[in-house]
């Protein structure tokens, strides 16, 4: 028997690796000292430490120890990069290039620089989620500070073509920054071959410590300057002032160097889970729809609508199974994903989708579990769903006047 | 998001989940809320022409957990209830059956709202 609840919602977060919490335990305990302490045999080994997780987890993205900036997470990290680059170059150019399918702490952080009168270009996407590079080519102008576009998405797992995007940024001397949080660890990510200036990471994707991610800041060709936008002690070559977190950088350097080791066996085992997944729903329900490109997708997303069963009472019919819905009735604001709609999913299968996420501690027992669960509860919903009655009865629904709640 | 029992119990036990014949000229059907919305219920009633009690009520809805348990609820409550009875039911009656949390209100107008549609549909085909 599996062992339940069913942990699948890894783009959410991921568990702690026993072994990256064996690397951490000295430094929550013994070896208490803080990094920036440069006179006593406690700062030396924290530094040193801090040293150490910084080139693990240059090593996993291809950079240099020196080109790290650690941080809080990666809200901070896209914070920093964004407005860093926006209040730095300011005399150089006001307008910004993201896309609208990014996360809220780029969309947010890019909102907030229009109010302080910078000009922001959202690009839109194809219905595989995709950015058109020629929207991009024609959005930049000799104005243009930054391109801001995710690697992979964290809802739809869409992986944009980011060196190409790089070039293009390169070509016209505009700075390239990516949110590589899902990507990092889970597909080949390297900054230098793919033409990254900038580039946000978080530890607890990839099975490190919450609260703690980095900043890749690119020191030469061309060197990115930013703008601080905590002030303080100077820490982080004066772009991130505050003590460091040195648990959780050990814990982040282990994260990234078992990501970077594992690299290969891993993903190829996530990639044969997710189809597994994805054949036995394609081949048990009918009018189910996969949300975004199949291809250019991270090896262990699976976003799937299931039409006419609403997700929240979906994920109330597998309450064993952690996963997560871009069902309006799930989210804060009680708006369907604007994810899926930037896609062109129509609010009707928006409700009905819901984001498996598979990780590495995910087994096939544990896959086969979900997927007889899900199928069983998506019948069960359709038996009572009137949409899908109507849909057999050869409606179209689109054709029906619906009589909106008064 | 924690649901009450009394959600969670309607929503693995659906009461009176079906279909009555639409045409039946002593079947009233509603049909409200809208697939964009997240929520649709249809919700059906049998009424005895002598008496008007409802005899019968039957529904299905797609939506959230809550919905569900609402329009379950509707049909359990309207169901031996005269017409008169039956719209005199309020949304605020099924919010507290069900400690329905206030972001879940919508559910329990839309319930009330599928029992008046479905009184004005079988009315509906009386007049005249």
């Amino acid at each position: 028997m599996v062992k339940l609840p069913i942990y699948m919602d890894n783009h959410a977060t991921t568990p702690l690796d026993p072994r990256v919490l064996e690397a951490m335990m000295p430094y929550l305990t013994n070896k208490f000292g803080n990094a920036a302490s440069r006179n006593h045999q406690y700062g030396w080994e924290a530094e040193e430490a801090v040293e150490e997780a910084r080139k693990q987890i240059a090593a996993l993205i291809g950079a240099d120890p020196r080109e790290i900036v650690i941080t809080s997470g990666a809200t901070e990290s896209d914070n920093l990069a964004v407005k860093g680059v926006a209040y730095m170059y300011r005399e150089k150019g006001d307008h910004i290039i993201t896309a609208v399918t990014e996360h809220k702490a780029i969309l947010d952080t890019c909102k907030h620089l229009e109010k302080d009168g910078f000009r922001v270009t959202f690009l839109p996407v194809n219905n595989k989620g995709l950015v058109d590079l020629d929207d991009l080519k024609n959005a930049i102008t000799d104005k243009t500070v930054l391109v801001s576009i995710m690697t992979a998405n964290n809802e739809v797992g869409v992986i944009q073509d980011v060196k190409e995007i790089g070039r293009i940024a390169r070509e016209r001397g505009v700075l390239f920054h990516t949110d590589a949080v899902q990507a990092a660890g889970k597909v080949p990510f390297d900054v230098n071959a793919m033409n990254i200036d900038i580039a946000s990471l978080s530890a607890h994707k990839m099975y490190g410590p919450k609260g703690v991610g980095a900043l890749y800041v690119r020191r030469r060709n061309p060197r990115v300057l930013l703008t601080p936008i905590i002030d303080g002690g100077g820490h982080e070559r004066g772009m991130r002032s505050g003590t460091l977190n040195v648990p959780g950088i050990v814990g982040f350097g282990k994260a990234a160097e078992l990501a970077r080791t594992d690299f290969a066996k891993e993903s190829a085992e996530m990639f044969r889970l997710r189809e597994k997944l994805r054949t036995t729903f394609e081949r048990e329900l009918d009018e189910i729809y996969i949300n975004g490109d199949l291809e250019k997708r991270l090896p262990g997303n699976l976003n799937m609508s299931f039409a006419y069963v609403e997700g929240e009472s979906l994920l109330m019919g597998i309450n064993d199974i952690a996963v997560s819905s871009g069902s309006a009735c799930t989210s804060a604001s009680l708006e369907p994903s604007y994810v899926l709609k930037a896609l062109g999913v129509g609010e009707d299968l928006a409700h009905t989708s819901i984001r498996f996420g598979v990780g590495r501690f995910n087994t096939e027992e544990e896959v086969d579990y979900v997927a007889q669960r899900v199928i069983e509860t998506v019948r069960r919903l359709r038996e009572l769903s009137p949409l899908y009655e109507m849909a057999k009865e050869g409606i179209d629904l689109k054709s029906v006047q619906w009589a909106a709640e008064s | 998001m924690a649901y009450s029992d009394k959600v969670i119990d309607h929503y693995n036990n659906p009461r009176n989940v079906g279909a009555l014949p639409k045409e039946d000229p002593n079947v009233g059907t509603g049909l409200v809320g809208a697939p964009e919305c997240g929520d649709v219920m249809k919700l059906q009633i049998k009424v005895n022409q002598e008496t008007e009690v409802i005899e019968e009520a039957k529904f299905k809805t797609f939506g959230c957990g809550s919905a569900i348990a609402s329009s379950s609820l509707a049909t359990e409550w309207v169901k031996g209830k005269t017409v008169a009875e039956a719209l005199a039911i309020k949304n605020t009656d099924i919010v507290k059956e069900l400690s329905l949390p206030p972001v879940k209100i919508h559910c329990s107008v839309l319930a009330e709202d599928a029992i008046k549609a479905a009184v004005t549909d079988w009315k509906k085909k009386h007049e005249k």
